[in-house]
């Protein structure tokens, strides 16, 4: 990334993008206070919303759902065509985000290919289960969720988690009642996370949706051989699972254009199971643990690929040579063709496109890291930075070279790093956040790691010893 | 972005796998020092201070004699550990006094009484939260995640 497409970047807002997010806060007011109490300002905000979505195929669904949602009704499918309605007005201002970043960086996507849309097949109890849950939720408003609502929550989540196909909306659920949990009674709470509840609300009832685990199923369609060439890790957490997210080159073997391709495995885990523990809740995926360990290509042979992701299969991956991923970006990142997100997973906060940042000057106020370029200034956000790998604010702060996400937050764009060229003792070293996944390397690291034990085989023996009587 | 809860800290889980702020209580279940097979189950609430501890088949602790026994020190050790001494003396709806830093401290500084509860709904919690050990693990995208990032616990 140069300076010049910094400042391309960070030059301005999209057009709209400030109506949007004031007609977003006006729906987040209304949930916040809950549908069973709209008042005038909730009637408009929520008018407003179906104002927006007025010439979309939405219109007529969501004007009638709005009118009844001010009569009075909270009826699920009046929700669901608020989630809809709400989730289309963010999906375009993820759209237009990604495409000023697009223009910025000459990077070219490939557009969704659509297929039909599946077929529900039978009633899932567990999907009724989470529309219900999530519809009393909003009826509530997130101030009247109190402690018998959120323990509402559980039965819903251990139906989603019992089904493979669910696994998505059972982890956001589960995220999400922990939060409320952790706030009841909400009330009491000086702030609400009114955006952040409500994004998760809203990906939860359109995930709860009758067809939207089907078109899981059969959305992948192409198969693709060929040496991945992984760039960096990106982890995710909360207190019951884990997904790291490797972000990655594919070299096509039938010779086509490089790709810039991503590939996600992940476990059910514990809260007590944090920091570099995480990466031993993988062991079926040894190849994909080695090759960030290692920093090697991958080749892969048939695998499967919907749009930019890759379901990993590990039996069908083998370790290739090494791989220094800074100067394969620098070679091929400038030119791999990117690929629209599926439509149900557009929404600014999915936005997380890899770049190369070189030769900058790193400043810092008040913890707030800034990358300085040719002139041109982009903010660093060091809280993503995971607590299972050996890249600390530290290290970026002394950084170089970066290989980053670049993210939409908080009205800003913003780097985030996942691994960095930064000078130690006046030697040049590079870190990355997969550098512990076969292991820690730092000694110092290990020493405190295994002084507090190994979490993981402490609870497997405690559920082997006690589940199963 | 920023996460609405703070990660748990890490702590040795051999004696205690299992702790939580939850039900409005603090509960957890201990490991038996004597027998691999047998846990205590202990638990404290919040509105009331009242304290019990038994085995998970309800047979109570021998340990209490009129204040609380050293399964619920260790639990109440334990929590200040996984979530911070402010979080947990909130949580028990206590301000204790400067000189209390420890989690067995905070205990004996409450107006505690003893009065018998039942094993069952903590254990089954501890159960289930066993099970997601349990939970085949994915390898297809779960892009919700993105708006829980993992972030470096204060070391």
């Amino acid at each position: 990334m140069h300076g010049t497409q910094i400042a391309a970047l960070t030059a301005g807002h999209p057009a709209g993008l400030t109506d949007a997010f004031h007609l977003v806060a006006g729906v987040d007011a209304a949930l916040t206070r809950g549908l069973a109490r709209v008042g005038d300002e909730d009637a408009a905000a929520l008018a407003g919303l179906a104002g927006a979505v007025a010439t979309t195929p939405l219109a007529n669904l969501v004007a009638e759902a709005v009118d009844k949602i001010i009569a009075g009704s909270g009826a699920q499918e009046y929700v669901a065509a608020l989630a809809g309605a709400r989730s289309a007005v963010l999906g375009a201002v993820h759209d237009a985000l990604l495409g000023q970043l697009d223009v910025a960086l000459g990077r070219s996507r490939t557009p969704w290919v659509p297929i039909p849309a599946a077929v529900p097949g039978e009633v899932s109890p567990a999907l009724a289960a989470a529309r219900a849950w999530l519809s009393e939720v909003a009826v509530a408003g997130w101030r009247g969720v109190d402690h018998e609502l959120v323990a509402g929550a559980g039965s819903v989540v251990e139906a989603a988690l019992a089904v493979p196909e669910l696994r998505r909306l059972a982890v956001l659920l589960d995220g999400l009642a922990a939060e409320l949990r952790a706030c009841v009674p909400v009330a009491m709470m000086s702030q609400v996370p009114q955006r952040r509840w409500a994004d998760l609300w809203s990906r939860g009832v359109l995930l709860a949706q009758d067809t939207a685990a089907g078109d899981a199923a059969l959305s992948v369609t192409e198969r693709v051989s060929g040496r991945l060439l992984p760039l960096a890790v990106d982890v995710h957490e909360h207190d019951t699972a884990v997904q790291f997210q490797v972000h990655a080159l594919l070299e096509p073997a039938d010779g086509g254009s490089t790709r810039l391709v991503r590939t996600a495995v992940g476990a059910a885990k514990v809260d007590s199971i944090v920091g570099p523990a995480l990466w031993r809740l993988l062991p079926a995926q040894p190849v994909l643990l080695a090759a960030l360990a290692q920093r090697r290509g991958v080749l892969v042979a048939d695998v499967p690929i919907r749009g930019a992701d890759m379901p990993w299969r590990d039996d069908r991956a083998r370790l290739d040579e090494p791989v220094d991923p800074f100067a394969a970006a620098r070679v091929l990142l400038p030119d791999a063709l990117a690929a629209a997100p599926h439509p149900v997973d557009r929404h600014p906060a999915g936005i997380a496109e890899p770049v190369l940042l070189e030769g900058y000057a790193v400043s810092g106020q008040e913890g707030r890291l800034t990358v300085e370029l040719d002139g041109h200034r982009l903010a660093v956000t060091v809280d993503r930075l995971p607590s299972c790998g050996p890249l600390t604010p530290e290290l970026v702060a002394a950084s170089s070279a970066c290989l980053g996400l670049l993210r939409w937050d908080a009205g800003r764009w913003l780097l985030q790093p996942m691994a960095v060229q930064a000078t130690v003792k006046r030697k040049i070293v590079a870190v990355h956040t997969g550098d512990w996944a076969c292991g820690v390397t730092d000694a110092k690291v290990a020493k405190a790691e295994a002084k507090a034990g190994d979490a993981v085989t402490v609870l497997r023996e405690r559920a082997g010893r006690l589940l199963r009587r | 972005m920023v996460r609405v809860v703070a990660p748990a800290q890490p702590r040795k889980l051999v004696k205690v796998p299992f702790v939580e702020l939850a039900d409005g209580r603090l509960q957890g279940v201990v490991s038996s020092g004597s027998d691999a097979a047998r846990v205590y189950v202990s638990s404290i609430t919040a509105s009331t201070h009242a304290y019990h501890c038994s085995t998970n088949n309800n047979r109570p602790c021998g340990g209490l004699r009129g204040a609380p026994c050293k399964h619920l020190e260790t639990l109440a050790n334990e929590a200040v550990l996984q979530y911070g001494f402010d979080r947990v003396a909130r949580y028990l709806r206590v301000e204790p006094d400067v000189a209390v830093n420890t989690g067995a401290a905070l205990l004996h500084s409450l107006d505690a009484r003893h009065e018998p509860s039942s094993a069952a709904v903590v254990f089954s919690r501890f159960l289930r939260h066993l099970s997601y050990l349990e939970v085949p693990g994915s390898t297809t995208s779960l892009p919700e995640l993105h708006w829980f990032p993992s972030t470096r616990t204060a070391r």
